[in-house]
């Protein structure tokens, strides 16, 4: 380890280690701190993720993919099912492996990484961000850079040192818990999500098969509803009501911020990727492809300011973000907030419909257009996103 | 369960930590910066805590709890 680095990533998921990869790959050096002892572990995830999402960063390999995608079926409170065909459109991850594999390209790219190094405070120069505290094995350390990388996750505290307002409304963060189970009877090739009052009211439950029979199987509801019931009483009685006997292999807690990015997610000697600077796509809740995303335009920008020795033009990336997806999460958090707060009559009535619609032609398009059919300010933004 | 007593006689915010998942939905939505999470640890800064209950209603797996006068309830 070096005395400073050019770069610092704090925090090894697919938003850190994209990012770490692409600014070594630009020339920076770069260390990557992570506070568990393993990269890729715990998986907090229900592992769902396009095909376009991947191929983008790292070419599909069979060792992480536990499940193909091709349909969706989205299945209202009275229990008809909209089933939509894409094609060979996505996966079901192993992301212990992903997540590890991500690091690795990081570190075959010049990368150096550190585990059970949990970073609890930053350094100051100038007012500038100038390095990270940290405690590494009961000892508490210093380490400077020109640029600190914030991918720390739902979890993230980096942001507010810097004086960023990151904190998440509790009505937007959606709570999730989920358990891998295996002998669960559905379609391997399907991705499963259901919609009303009694399985997860303003979020969504969903199925993701995976290999050999199991699947992930889990729900999100906002703090809203957690004021009230906790997303744990609704699995555990959806798991009584369809899998009482299914083995559980994991039971895990998470959450998703499932928001519009920051206001601002760079600021001097600072930028913020992945959930940390709440990328997560508001509609699906996936935060993968859009932390990957983020992460390499941070990467790329932080090593180009490295190059031209211009510590300022870091504050460029708000702006690159905006338009490669954050002016789109805009749009979907509007769909979203259409979308959750839905009765369950209006939840059938939309399958009932979409059903009517011959197979064949039946795409995610028609389904929001269905949907949103009676909100015709909001169906034209949906036109734009799925139709034009 | 060993509980931390209230150092000033406000409600005090209890994490179980033998429930706890470490899974980060707490920390997130707390707007005080009250809560440290390492690997597997946890605890609540009581000079930032405001009793705000964001934590307790955001916690998928009710592991947050109110403590009054060493009485613990999920609601305020
Ligand atoms: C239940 C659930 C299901 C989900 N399902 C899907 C899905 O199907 N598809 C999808 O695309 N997305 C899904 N998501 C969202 C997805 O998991 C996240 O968006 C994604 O992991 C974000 O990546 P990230 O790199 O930003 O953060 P993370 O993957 O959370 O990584 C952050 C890393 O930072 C580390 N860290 C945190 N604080 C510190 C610190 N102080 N010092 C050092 N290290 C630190 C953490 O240990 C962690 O390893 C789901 C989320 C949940 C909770
Ligand atoms: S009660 Fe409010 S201030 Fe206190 S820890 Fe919970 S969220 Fe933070
Ligand atoms: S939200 Fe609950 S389970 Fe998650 S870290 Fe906080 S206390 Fe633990």
């Amino acid at each position: 380890m070096k005395n400073e680095y050019d770069v610092i990533v704090v925090g090894a998921g697919p938003a850190g280690s994209i990012a770490a990869r692409y600014a070594a790959e630009g020339g920076a050096s770069v260390i990557m701190l992570e506070k568990d002892r393993d990269v890729g572990y715990p998986v907090r995830c229900g592992e769902a993720i396009s095909k376009v999402g991947v191929s983008e960063f790292i070419t599909p390999d069979e060792r992480w993919i536990s499940a193909h995608i091709s349909k969706f079926a989205l299945i209202s409170p009275d229990g008809t099912e909209a089933v939509i065909e894409f094609g060979d459109a996505g996966y079901v991850l192993e992301r212990r492996i992903f997540d590890y594999e991500l690091a690795k390209t990081a570190a075959n790219a010049g990368a150096e990484i550190v585990t059970r190094a949990y970073v609890n405070g930053l350094l100051f120069e100038n007012g500038k961000v100038s390095g990270v505290k940290y405690e590494y094995r009961g000892e508490q350390k210093e380490l400077k850079a020109k640029i600190v990388i914030g991918a720390d996750g739902v979890e993230s505290r980096i942001g507010r040192w810097a004086g960023l307002k990151t904190y998440v409304d509790f009505r937007e963060m959606e709570c999730c818990v989920q358990v891998t189970a295996s002998n669960i009877n559905v379609k391997g090739d399907t991705l499963y999500f259901y919609f009303g009052e009694n399985v997860a009211p303003g979020g969504y439950f969903w199925i993701f098969p995976k290999v050999n029979g199991a699947a992930n199987i889990g729900l999100g509801v906002s703090g809203m509803v957690g004021k009230k019931r906790s997303a744990l009483s609704f699995l555990n009685n959806f798991m009584e009501n369809n899998f009482p006997n299914a083995p559980v292999l994991t039971a895990i807690a998470g959450g998703v911020p499932s928001s519009i990015t920051l206001e601002k997610i760079s600021a001097p000697g600072i930028m913020l990727v992945g959930d940390a600077a709440r990328q997560v796509n508001p509609l699906s809740g996936g935060g993968i492809a859009s932390g990957m995303i983020g992460g390499s335009i941070a990467g790329r920008i932080a090593a180009e300011a490295i190059e031209r020795n211009s510590l300022d033009h870091i504050l460029k990336y708000d702006k690159a973000w905006h338009e490669r997806l954050g002016k789109r999460h805009e749009l979907f958090e509007k769909i979203k907030n259409g979308i959750y707060n839905f009765s369950d009559d209006k939840f059938n009535k939309i399958a009932h419909s979409f059903n009517k619609i011959p197979y064949e032609k039946r795409t995610l398009g028609k389904l929001f257009t269905t949907a949103l059919f009676n909100q015709p300010s909001l169906l034209v933004d949906v036109a734009k996103v799925f139709i034009i | 369960m060993n509980y931390r007593q209230a150092k000033t006689g406000k409600l005090l915010i209890d994490i179980l930590p033998d429930k706890c998942d470490f899974c980060g939905c707490c920390v997130g939505v707390c707007p005080e910066d009250a809560i440290e999470l390492k690997e597997a640890e946890i605890f609540i800064i009581d000079e930032r805590c405001t009793n705000c209950a964001k934590c307790i209603w955001s916690c998928p797996i009710e592991v947050i709890k109110f403590n009054r006068d060493g009485v613990v309830s999920k609601a305020i």
